[in-house]
């Protein structure tokens, strides 16, 4: 099964065109699942194992919730004529060979590294970029995962063609078998053996998309049976011998370090095992969860001083004054703002956001067992590259001594890109050698430190002539991403990252004089990836600006952006989305309806949420959404996606707010941060638009026109510009 | 010593009284298909039925239940569907998937007291079920479907299984 060469098409975007290119990996790390292999189980890639009962499709990226596996599995059941319903599917492991190159593009080698290459040093540095997030799967996999079926194809093909002494070119696939023109069939189980001993093909040509079968059709997901049925398996579940139960009581002032702790109260109480320090709370081992809970609770700790500023006030004031300030970045400066506001009336308006929690369902929890000269870990986490290297890290071990198993997470939203929850199980497991521990994080201390959704502000300026925008200047600060993330594994900050103004900078109207720039702010609570990153509050500040420019310019809002607009996609979803909602026909009586468009991550997207006012009280009627995806590989996927992404961002818009006082996050439990409940849930209709010029992922791309949309509805309605979310500090919503 | 009926099953577990019967079925008797997700009580994850009612097996001690217990494991089995987990199915309802035991539980009970629900009605039942992946349009279609499969008896309430 050795291979001297393998060749993975890949793809990466530039300049919006899409680009296959050959990525040429030598023997030996070609193809991780060589030595995890059973007997009489075959790698003809490393996304194809065959064995005696059947074919398992290896999908590296994680599942979510998004319905990834599925998508993923049948680009390569597509290739390799194998029915969805024939093909089981699999994680598989931590490996650079499963880099996400969309989000982190392969750099040329140095002189250095080739030279040490060629002395044969093996100066391979860890990617760590196994990563599942900004709805890039689809667009790091569409080309890669294809070839791979393919070049598994033409290697079964070719063992079928020596097999039965017919020419290659006379025979064709179906099913899951090879079959020659007298009508005998090889079944791939029976030619895997001799397949994999055949050199893989340099680039196999892929399927026209009119010789679909599978994709572009909806496929039942492949873990829905699971998850109907209380089987599927997350990292809570995990059962193992010997396994101890443990939960993590952390300094409520985020990273202000543990002083002292007592824990004579604990040790009298059942099912007591042990505590463990670390650097900023304790880990508490029973041998129930419930047991570690209780006791957690009887330990007298000392916690140190909150790291960043107290009160809410203060984490607010950081975010406003940082727009005075002058550490800055123009990411976008075309014409010439100041001079052509300066002849003009002048519309400005300030914005604010709150930080918002992930709040995933399933509270952060991960799995540990350190064994002789070996650590496994089985976490729901959206970078198994990033935990083998930081497990190896903590327990002292090389990174290839540590298996990571990649479980179903419940929801991840960005939160499981995190290491911390991993951490704190390999620091118990090193604590308990020999003992696999189950780490939970209980929803009080889940919620209380999440890595947040930055609190941001904004300010805009702007002018009309014409029914058009002639100058829009609009300032961002919020937290650093990046820095705060980097903070976080003790590395250095580099500067303003593209979230500090992503869905506002990219955005195609045409707007002669347009000015993006966005403040640098202190670090205060750590921030992370949330579902849409930064376009989350900066869709909502430049999306609402729009919508007040339309307003002073006393035009039809969704006209007056489509007069913006001469990018083609981004014009169709708009067209498409005035006939799906009747924008163009009159409201009933109460009822307003207002528009967002964002160029989300590439994808053009528009939303129409249309309200309905009584006694004061806004309710949402419905709601209608339109997405390119490029390509639409699994149609009821696609809906589901955009669905929770909207329901995701309106639930944020509506009444999403963590806030801080005395140091610590305030909102605890569900009790006091609300998730969108049914009968809160709007009625959602939505469009899918297929440009297929490139192709897009769907996870994220609804959730930030939601915010403007309602906030632009609710102008609509009632003539009240809301500049500050979550809405419900404003006005009462009636479900 | 606490006996307990869990899925038609006797069990004898030794732990504190005041031991939630969430953690007894997950962590003693390894019936993980039952989630913890807020641990008082609101999000309905671990809902569980006790003699055919939901409950939320994260605030009832495991001395208090007074009853036949049943789990989603309870319900059904992927080879032997529940009707309420075949709808599930057939609308493809789960995304993250952590909610649907508690989902499905807390329908099945609704649907044993209510065989042609309206929307407002499924809203309003279905509200004490929290979803962050925004899964309720499919649920109230899920609802809909395994309503209109009166012949059977939902809530499973004779325990005859």
């Amino acid at each position: 099964m050795k291979r001297r060469t393998l060749i993975l098409g890949s793809t990466a975007v530039a300049g919006g065109v899409l680009i296959g290119y050959r990525l040429q990996l030598p023997v030996p790390e070609i193809n991780p699942l060589l030595a995890t292999l059973g007997p009489d189980q075959f790698a003809l890639t490393p996304y194809v194992i065959v064995d005696g009962t059947g074919v398992t499709v290896i999908t590296p990226r994680a599942e979510m919730g998004q319905g990834i596996h599925g998508t993923l599995a049948a680009l390569v059941a597509e290739e390799l004529d194998i029915t969805m319903a024939d093909v089981k599917v699999e994680h598989g492991p931590p490996s650079d060979v499963y880099s996400n190159t969309v989000l982190h593009p392969p750099k040329p080698s140095s002189l250095r590294s080739r030279m040490k290459k060629r002395l044969g040093i093996d100066n391979r540095k860890r990617r760590r970029a196994q990563l599942t997030g900004a709805q890039t799967s689809i667009q790091d996999s569409f080309v890669k995962m294809r070839k791979a079926g393919a070049a598994a194809r033409t290697v079964l093909v070719i063992a079928a063609a020596r097999q039965l002494g017919i020419p290659a070119t006379e025979l064709r696939t179906a099913n899951g078998t090879v079959m020659a023109p007298n009508g005998n069939s090889i079944p791939y189980t029976d030619l895997a053996a001799d397949a994999a001993g055949i050199e893989l093909p340099s680039d196999p040509p892929l399927k026209p998309r009119h010789k679909w079968t599978q994709l572009g059709k909806s496929q039942p997901r492949v873990d829905m049976v699971k998850k109907c049925t209380g089987t599927a398996r997350y990292a809570i579940d995990m059962r193992l011998p010997g396994m101890l139960h443990a939960v993590v009581r952390l300094n409520p002032r985020i990273g202000g370090g543990l002083i002292s702790f007592d824990a004579s109260g604990a040790s009298k109480m059942p099912g007591f095992h042990k505590v463990i320090p670390l650097d900023d709370g304790i880990i508490i081992v029973a041998s129930n969860t419930w047991y570690a809970m209780k006791a957690a609770a009887t330990v007298k700790v000392e916690w140190g001083p909150a790291p960043y500023p107290a009160t809410n006030a203060e984490h607010r004031s950081a975010v406003e004054s940082a727009l005075d300030g002058d550490s800055l970045k123009r990411w976008r400066d075309d014409g010439d703002v100041e001079n052509a506001l300066a002849g003009s009336e002048v519309y400005e308006g300030s914005y604010f956001v709150p930080y918002l929690p992930h709040a995933t369902m399933e509270p952060l929890c991960a799995v540990a067992w350190l064994k002789e000269g070996e650590l496994e870990i089985w976490a729901g986490n959206q970078n198994p590259s990033n935990a083998q290297y930081h497990g190896a890290k903590i327990v002292g071990l090389p990174v290839d001594a540590v298996r990571v198993h990649t479980m179903y997470m419940g929801g991840g939203f960005g939160r499981r890109l995190e290491m911390d929850f991993i951490k704190t199980a390999v620091h118990a497991a090193r604590a308990l050698p020999g003992i696999p521990v189950k780490v939970m994080w209980p929803r009080e201390e889940d919620m209380t430190h999440d890595v947040y959704r930055p609190t941001a502000a904004a300010r805009f300026r702007g002018s009309v002539s014409g029914g058009k925008i002639n100058a829009l200047d609009l300032k961002l600060a919020s937290p650093g991403l990046l820095a705060s993330s980097l903070h976080r594994d003790n590395r250095g900050s580099q500067g303003f990252f593209r979230a500090s103004a992503m869905g506002a900078m990219e955005q195609p109207y045409r707007i002669e004089n347009y000015r993006v720039t966005a403040y640098s702010v202190p670090r205060l609570l750590p921030v992370g990836w949330w579902r849409s990153v930064g376009e989350s509050q900066n869709a909502f500040f430049h999306e609402s600006a729009i919508d007040e420019l339309a307003h002073a310019a006393e035009t039809d809002p969704l006209a007056f952006r489509l007069s913006l607009l001469e990018h083609g996609p981004s014009r169709k979803v708009l067209e498409t989305i005035a006939e799906l909602s009747n924008w163009n026909s009159k409201v009933p009586e109460g009822h307003a309806r207002g528009v967002a468009y964002v160029l989300s991550s590439g994808a053009p997207t528009a939303h129409v949420i249309e309200v309905s006012e009584n006694n004061g009280l806004i309710r949402i009627e419905k709601v209608y959404v339109v997405v390119d995806v490029g390509i639409a590989l699994d149609p009821r996927n696609i809906e589901a996606q955009v669905i929770s992404s909207v329901l995701f961002g309106l639930c944020a818009a509506i009444h999403g707010e963590i806030t801080v006082a005395n140091g610590s996050v305030r909102e605890k439990n569900f009790n006091d941060y609300q998730l969108m409940s049914c009968n809160q849930a709007p009625r959602v209709e939505i469009a899918i638009h297929e440009s297929e010029s490139e192709i897009f992922g769907v996870g994220e791309s609804a959730t930030a026109g939601a915010a403007p949309a309602l906030g632009n509805a609710i102008f609509a309605a009632r003539g009240q510009r809301i500049r500050e979310l979550p809405f419900n500090k404003s006005i009462d919503f009636h479900f | 010593m606490t006996e307990l009926r869990v899925n038609g099953t006797r069990y004898e577990v030794d732990v504190d009284d005041d031991m939630p019967l969430l953690w007894v079925l997950r962590d003693e008797l390894g019936l993980v298909g039952t989630k913890y997700g807020c641990g008082i009580a609101i999000c309905g994850a671990c809902s569980v039925l006790i003699n055919g009612i939901s409950k939320r097996s994260c605030i009832i001690s495991v001395a208090d239940v007074d009853g036949e217990v049943t789990t989603i494991e309870g319900l059904g089995t992927p080879e032997s569907l529940h009707p309420v987990q075949e709808a599930w199915i057939e609308h493809q309802v789960a995304q993250c998937g952590y909610c649907q035991s508690g989902q499905i539980v807390g329908a099945c009970d609704f649907l044993s007291g209510n065989q042609s629900p309206t929307d407002d009605e499924i809203d309003r039942a279905m509200s004490a079920h929290l979803c962050r992946c925004g899964t309720y349009p499919r649920i109230r279609s899920a609802i809909k479907s395994a309503a209109e499969k009166t012949s059977v008896d939902l809530a499973d309430k004779d325990n005859s299984r």
